[in-house]
């Protein structure tokens, strides 16, 4: 029985191999904010750092390299937020019923729409690396092929623990919702300000106050800097400014994630346990 | 197999089940018949584990329902009201994600997908996914669902709603083939008929609370309403010895013959009534004997019909 989370990501991947137009169309996103925000900005920011004299030992990169890892954060957000809608559709239309009259624990539930959420995210993140690398980002410079698929790895550590702690967050919603058009509206209204404050697009150093304490908690920032750590390196200098992440600094992101995604699933497994349909 | 005793649940200050007992024995079909909102769904939620059991004490298949919910889970199948299927999933994927869930091996599994599919006639339509299913092949999956455990007993909350008069009789003989092979059935319904032709017995539900509870014999017996039709050689005379026998209760006379409500069972008073007018030395050259319908026994017991059949006064008003 302990596998039975197998059971509810078995169904949730064969309905997302099944809409391969809802899986093209989630990379149409990111690929249009390279495409277009990426390397429009780039030639305008581009150009104000090179007057800021390099930083020696820090090797310099490119706007689009820079917003690169952002595009990668934001996708994996809005997939995340959007993982746990089949429940919501489960709920009013579908299968929730037979799933909670059956004898899976009910954290089974969440478990395996969780790992069905994280399993998107990876092939996500990953079609989008390919992407930008076709597109002129510079990840991984320098990196020999272990050094890239340790790189590669580190950061799909990184979105996994992310996305958990978002798919459980959509899991709550879902459950708790009436309507997929209030779900929609919910995760509107959390995209937004999770993804302006945050150092997906800029850096945060010049934040009024208040912004950059939400930035500090905000897990999409602390996914962003694990990404660039792995990505583009420790010292680097992007849009005129210096960059430098310890190793120690990095753990403290990951624990930021790992906490965010426990008391996500908390909050999941009260509503789940709440949870009354008939 | 079902043992329910004061069972009471409220929908916050609204009593939906109010104090029900009633038991379901091994093998049985066990109908709940009542109109919409009697809290039939209720029960059956309750029952299922869906909603939790506010008070009262309820039994499935030998498990405590507070006690051993999970083990209840294990041992029963369950047919909702509402479609619960995902239209994007296929016949046979609907079937394995439910062998799944219940954690048959593989090999269990698909021996009994194929065997539900060809009980419910669905063979052809193994790889069409749901929502090209008309609503009768829905039924029928999500009943060969309900049985992919080999339950102990099968949960049907109004199985042939919506579905038209000849899909509904071969669900009925569908149901009965599985209740042959050792299901015990426990349905909810507000069709007359349909509790009528397929229970062995059945409570009668309204406003939460059970009015009677008998086999169908037994219930349509106690309206002691049996109508008997007789044609004799002298039809004054029989009138007459009939109008002052006890056991009538009204009479009235026919173009052709006498129609004599009986009080009890008439199976039982005909041959005696028989006797009564041949011992007078009368012939008797036709009779017949006709037992109350379930739409009589419903209007007896609840003092209304079922708020469906007043739907016919819109028809008769649109006649030319
Ligand atoms: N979730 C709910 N909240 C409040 N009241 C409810 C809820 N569900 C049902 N009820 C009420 O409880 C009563 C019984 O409803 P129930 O669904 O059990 O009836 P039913 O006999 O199954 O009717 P039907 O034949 O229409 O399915 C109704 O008066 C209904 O309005
Ligand atoms: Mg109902």
């Amino acid at each position: 029985m302990n596998t039975g989370f197998m059971t509810i990501y078995w169904r949730d991947m064969l309905r997302f191999f099944r809409f391969r137009t809802l899986l093209i169309s989630s990379l149409v996103q990111p690929a249009l904010w390279m495409a277009f925000f990426g390397i429009a900005m780039s030639s305008s920011f581009d150009r104000f750092s090179m007057g800021v004299p390099a930083v020696p030992g820090a090797e310099a990169v490119g706007y689009l390299t820079f917003m690169a890892a952002g595009v990668i954060a934001m996708t994996t957000l809005f997939t995340s937020l959007f993982g746990g809608i089949v429940l919501l559709f489960d709920k009013n239309w579908g299968l929730m019923r037979e799933i909670l009259a059956s004898p899976l624990p009910r954290s089974h539930i969440i478990i395996g729409i969780a790992l069905s959420g994280m399993t998107k995210s990876f092939i996500q993140a990953i079609i989008i690396m390919v992407f930008g690398l076709v597109l002129g980002v510079e990840f991984f410079r320098g990196l020999s092929p272990t050094g890239i698929l340790v790189a590669v790895a580190g950061i799909l550590v990184f979105v996994g623990m992310f996305s958990l702690g978002f798919l459980f967050l959509s899991a709550t919603i879902s459950i708790s919702m009436e309507s997929p058009e209030g779900l929609q509206g919910i995760i509107t209204l959390l995209t937004m300000p999770i993804f302006f404050a945050s150092n997906a697009l800029y850096p945060t150093d010049a934040f009024p106050a208040i912004l950059r304490d939400i930035s500090v908690v905000n897990p999409l920032t602390h996914l962003i800097t694990g990404i660039r750590y792995f990505a583009i390196g420790d010292n680097f200098t992007a849009i005129g400014i210096h960059f430098t992440h310890t190793p120690g600094d990095i753990l403290a992101s990951f624990l930021v994630l790992i906490a965010f995604a426990g008391v996500m699933f908390s909050l999941a497994w009260w509503r789940f346990s709440q949870a009354v349909i008939t | 197999m079902i043992d329910v005793r004061n069972l009471v649940y409220r929908y916050g200050a609204f009593t939906a089940v109010d104090t029900i007992s009633f038991q379901v024995f091994k093998g049985e079909i066990f109908s709940f018949l009542g109109p919409n909102g009697a809290g039939k769904s209720t029960v059956i939620n309750v029952l299922i584990t869906l909603l939790t059991l506010q008070e009262g004490e309820v039994s499935i298949a030998g498990y405590d329902l507070s006690r051993e919910p999970e083990k209840v889970r294990e041992s029963i199948g369950i047919v909702f009201q509402e479609v619960t299927l995902d239209r994007d999933m296929t016949v046979w994927e609907i079937l394995e994600f439910h062998g799944r869930l219940y954690n048959l091996g593989k090999t269990e599994r698909r021996r009994r997908i194929d065997e539900l599919l060809s009980l419910v006639e669905l063979e052809e339509k193994r790889d069409s996914l749901t929502k090209e299913l008309s609503g009768g092949m829905k039924r029928r999956l999500e009943i060969a669902r309900g049985l992919m455990t080999r339950p102990r007993v099968l949960f049907l909350d109004e199985p042939t709603l919506g579905l038209d008069p000849q899909t509904r009789i071969r669900m009925w003989e569908y149901l009965n083939q599985v209740n042959r092979e050792g299901t015990t059935i426990f349905l909810t319904t507000h069709y007359m008929d349909e509790a009528d032709q397929l229970s062995d017995r059945i409570s009668i539900i309204d406003h939460g609370k059970i009015i009677v509870t008998g086999t169908t014999w037994q219930l349509k017996n106690a309206l002691g309403e049996d109508s008997i039709y007789i044609e004799t050689s002298d039809d004054d005379a029989a009138q007459e010895m009939l109008s002052t026998d006890s056991r009538v209760t009204s009479l009235r006379r026919k173009k052709k013959g006498i129609l004599v409500m009986v009080d009890g069972d008439g199976t039982r008073l005909l041959p005696a009534l028989m006797d009564t007018l041949l011992a007078a030395g009368l012939h008797i050259t036709a009779v017949n004997l006709k037992k109350p319908s379930m739409d009589d026994v419903f209007v007896h017991y609840t003092g209304r019909e079922l708020r469906e059949g007043g739907g016919g006064t819109v028809y008769r008003g649109r006649r030319p």
